[in-house]
């Protein structure tokens, strides 16, 4: 050990690794059980609420990336207004609920971070140009999750096809059989489409 | 003395038809409604829902909208009629396909995809709501419609 120590006076992580290492000489167990357990939930709140912060729709549209574009075109949509009032915001449909998927995508969220400061997508010229992209992404992810963030509202298991237009009825049908999962249909139901002519030629004029 | 007759008579026309004018209340489009007043709005008017197709009353009417198109955008991008009427997604939408007639220029050219002239639906085709007409008509379809 004092070899060790004799070997780590000129660098200060394995210093402070050593004090670590030791037990406390002055503390008693209980003072740093307690201590830490208070600590721990300090901690692990603040963690929490810290994510929260960036967890709602004020937050999202604080950049104006998100406030120009994509969120004034929701404001058109059915998630934002309807006849009930319930509303859908951003989180709710691009954040995952559950705290394991949320803290990834968070995480993911880092490289968002990176082309804001970058100005990837900072006028809606350049925006348009990424939108098939960037509307790929989103696609992908509820593809590959089965629609979860749909599925926090909407399940086809409580769905009344008696209360259902005839063409719901039918998509639905037909949807449920073949193993389909909601944004095979739904797409671009909360934001404008991309130029479609890649994805679904016949749903798009292409190039004249 | 023929002249002032004339004049006088003419006068009396005039007066009478004026006075018969005032006495009628004027009619417009925003009703009996003072010009001061606030007319009161008409009702909204909702869109059907889901119904079968509906038939034609001319052998050449844009066959009419059995569905609402709420928020379907049709833009350069992309077409949200198309989703499910265009010859690639008719079958699996169980909708009816586009006429081949939207596939022609203007100059009768048969084109590979939707002519742009025939690519904006809503000019042509139109959703309903429940209205009642605003003037009484006995417009009946040819009988090449409706078989009677």
């Amino acid at each position: 050990m004092s070899k060790n120590t004799k070997e780590c006076n000129d660098m200060i992580l394995c210093r402070v690794w050593q004090v670590l290492k030791k037990p406390s000489v002055k503390y008693s167990l209980g003072t740093l059980l307690i201590v830490g357990f208070i600590s721990g939930i300090v901690f692990w709140g603040g963690f929490n609420t810290a994510m929260e912060m960036t967890n709602n729709e004020e937050f999202c549209i604080s950049c104006h990336e998100m406030e120009d574009n994509v969120y004034q075109e929701y404001k058109e949509t059915v998630h934002y207004s309807n006849r009930t009032g319930v509303r859908a915001t951003c989180p709710d449909c691009h954040v995952p609920k559950e705290w394991r998927h949320k803290v990834i995508r968070k995480i993911q969220a880092s490289n968002e971070l990176l082309h804001k400061a970058l100005g990837t997508i900072d006028t809606r010229e350049k925006f348009e140009a990424k939108r098939l992209k960037l509307a790929g992404n989103v696609w992908r992810a509820m593809e590959a999750t089965d629609s979860r963030e749909c599925r926090n509202c909407h399940n086809f298991e409580f769905m009344d096809f008696t209360e259902q237009g005839r063409r719901a009825v039918q998509a639905h049908d037909k949807g449920i059989s073949a193993g389909k999962t909601c944004i095979d249909c739904h797409k671009g139901i909360a934001h404008e489409l991309p130029d479609m002519h890649d994805v679904d030629p016949g749903s798009s004029i292409g190039d004249i | 003395m023929m002249k002032n007759i004339t004049a006088i008579a003419v006068l009396l026309v005039t007066v009478g038809f004026g006075t018969q004018l005032a006495a009628e209340p004027i009619s417009s489009l925003r009703g009996a409604t003072d010009i001061d007043q606030d007319s009161s709005a008409a009702a909204a008017k909702r869109y059907n829902k889901d119904e079968e197709p509906i038939a034609r009353d001319y052998v050449q009417q844009p066959p009419l909208i059995p569905h609402k198109i709420k928020n379907y955008r049709i833009n350069l991008k992309s077409n949200k009629c198309m989703s499910c009427h265009s010859w690639s997604n008719y079958r699996e939408a169980n909708a009816t396909k586009i006429s081949q007639t939207h596939f022609e220029s203007r100059d009768k050219n048969v084109l590979a995809n939707v002519s742009a002239r025939r690519y904006f639906c809503t000019q042509c085709h139109v959703p309903q709501v429940g209205a009642e007409p605003l003037v009484e008509n006995s417009f009946q379809p040819v009988t090449a419609i409706t078989g009677k």
